[in-house]
């Protein structure tokens, strides 16, 4: 494999990925927030760079966030993620800017895009971090690893090196007046694509997306069916919210498998999680332990995740939820 | 057509096994799982269902590839029961997991599938339930220099080609690269089946190599880009406030008055 050589390295750079409708992700603003605390820490710049189709709009508005200077790939050929094809950009503004740290969130496109990124770099990666700091000045990298139930501190040794963080690690920055420079960047292509694309089906999104989600109404083997997911989906629209669950509904048909949460599913930190008939096992755990407040409802006093939830109703869910949402609906009704 | 299938599979402690079972050495940065049994990766044994249909369509021959320290015989034996034709073991201590990084790990897993020669389709699985980083399969295609596609829980075989088809976040999508080719195997492609007896009583007679690190030409000191500081329990437990209520409604009530009493909603 051909190597590069990073032998001076500077400043921070986040890869940024937009919504479908081109709104800018909280994972990518609280990954701003962090990129910029770490950059001051070395007296250095922010740099983004963001490579999609028509993303003219979504580099200006990022440019309101603190960021020295964002480097935009806007291509048609950059409309749908291909690794083929988004690899040698992301390569060659590495190679032509060597920062210190790339950063970019633990998402489905960067999990694909970035070992390939850190391979053909040979650079360290450190993948679902749920913290970055600066010790003794050098940045460090903390990661669950077996399910959660331990937590590794890493150091890279490559110079260059790069990290996935988990959604809610970073504090979103307050948007300013003063813009950061906006650079175009040239396209560049591979002589030849390995991998083709043939054909994508995607499953109807008209309720919340999960991972954006601020409420999450989880269910699990003790929903009984798919019945119960509808109730549960009749709750989250009532919040505006999500419908998630752990391993077996979605192993038994009875959600579909984008709604898993865990370290296998889709990792999510709410300001509520609602736990259903889940009995908290260090997987699903793993994947919504850093929600802000966690709610419980489970038959078996004893369920384990009564003991990492806020507030816990022993009981059959069946009798529980129908008047949890009359009550709510009085409450929300009666002018909050 | 029939073509060569290496699966690579790593010994893991068995990840159902309770979370108080993980002693933390601070001294040796090394976590020690008490009492769980070992197992074969669940996403590694996707990966070997995921080859075991594909043999099952055209007559395939698999390869079972692992590396690591005292990895067990008979965990290897039964999953090579499952549908497995011959296995490469590399064992020796230097290959002990917790002083392997992604990047250490997929160049000897590269040396290893060399040792092994021919292949048309290398099988992972999506990532190791231990220590859940997820780049060794992609890592070892690009050191291979082959195509590599990721998550997939549908791999077809056909015309010298691999047909993917791979979860997304908000569905899925079907990738096509010609062979050889590198793909990691989600666990929507479902669990590995049971091995039957009698493939069990012949598993000890299938075919069989056991190398030691240093047959594999790889320099260990070299390899490998981070390095693991600090290794911490972390506590997730929280004070729950409890509601038994003797009528369900009275609690469905309490929680919809708590959750705007407290501001939450």
């Amino acid at each position: 494999m051909e190597r590069h050589d990073f032998k001076t390295v500077k400043n921070v750079l986040v890869l940024a990925e937009i919504n479908e409708d081109g709104s800018i992700p909280n994972i990518i603003l609280q990954l701003l927030g962090l990129g910029k605390d770490l950059a001051s820490h070395f007296g250095e710049r922010l740099y983004v760079i963001i490579i999609g189709k028509d993303i003219s709009c979504a580099s200006r508005e990022l440019s309101r966030y603190g960021i020295d200077e964002i480097f935009s790939a806007d291509d048609e050929r950059y409309s749908e993620y291909n690794p083929d094809i988004y690899l040698p950009v992301l390569e060659r503004v590495c190679k032509n800017i060597h920062p210190r740290l790339l950063l970019s969130g633990h998402t489905s496109i960067c999990q694909d895009l970035l070992p390939r990124l850190a391979f053909a770099l040979n650079a360290g990666l450190v993948t679902d971090c749920v913290d970055i700091k600066v010790t003794e000045g050098e940045l460090s990298f903390t990661r669950p690893v077996y399910g959660g139930n331990v937590l590794a501190t890493q150091r890279v040794r490559s110079t260059i090196a790069i990290a996935t963080v988990r959604i809610g690690v970073g504090k979103p920055p307050a948007p300013s007046t003063v813009t950061g420079k906006i650079t175009s960047l040239a396209p560049a292509f591979p002589v030849e694509t390995h991998l083709k694309i043939t054909g994508k089906t995607l499953v109807d999104q008209k309720d919340c997306p999960l991972g954006e989600a601020l409420v999450v109404v989880s269910g699990g083997k003790g929903m009984g069916g798919k019945e119960g997911f509808q109730m549960l989906l009749e709750i989250a629209r009532l919040l505006g919210g999500a419908v998630g669950a752990t391993r077996p509904p979605c192993d038994l048909g009875w959600a579909p498998p984008s709604c898993q949460v865990g370290i296998t599913g889709k990792v999510v930190a709410p300001d509520l999680y609602i736990a259903v008939g889940i009995s908290g096992s260090t997987q699903h755990l793993s994947g919504m332990g850093d929600s802000r407040k966690i709610v419980a409802i489970n038959k078996d006093p004893e369920a384990n995740i009564f003991n990492v939830s806020d507030f816990g109703l022993v009981g059959d869910w069946k009798q529980i939820l129908p008047p949890f949402m009359a009550r709510l609906k009085d409450l929300v009704g009666n002018g909050r | 057509m029939s073509i060569k299938i290496i699966v690579c599979a790593k010994q893991v402690p068995d990840p159902e096994g309770p979370p108080a079972s993980y002693e933390v050495n601070s001294e040796a940065r090394k976590v020690t799982p008490k009492g769980i049994p070992p197992v074969i990766n669940p996403f590694d044994q996707n990966a070997l269902e995921a080859a075991i249909r594909i043999k099952e369509a055209d007559g395939s021959k698999i390869t079972l590839l692992s590396i690591g320290n005292n990895i067990s015989r008979t965990v290897i034996l039964k999953a090579v029961a499952s549908g497995a034709d011959e296995y490469l073991l590399v064992d020796g201590p230097e290959l002990d997991p917790a002083y392997l990084d992604s990047q250490a790990t997929a160049f000897l897993l590269a040396s290893s599938v060399k040792k092994i020669g021919e292949y048309d389709l290398i099988l992972c699985g999506q990532q190791a339930s231990d220590t859940n980083a997820g780049q060794v399969g992609l890592g070892l295609g690009q050191i291979l220099g082959i195509p590599s596609i990721s998550l997939a829980w549908k791999v077809e075989v056909s015309d010298g080609r691999v047909i993917v088809e791979r979860a997304l976040p908000d569905g899925y999508e079907t990738m096509e690269a010609s062979l050889p080719a590198l793909v990691t195997v989600s666990s929507l492609l479902g669990d590995l089946r049971y091995p039957n007896i009698q493939a069990i009583r012949t598993a000890k007679s299938i075919p069989h190599t056991i190398l030691s690190p240093a047959d594999l030409d790889e320099d260990l000191g070299r390899l490998g880009l981070l390095e693991t500081i600090t290794l911490t329990v972390p506590s997730r437990k929280r004070r729950c406030i409890k509601f038994e209520a003797k009528i369900p409604e009275e609690a469905g009530h309490w929680l919809a008055e708590k959750l705007i009493e407290e501001k939450i909603l």
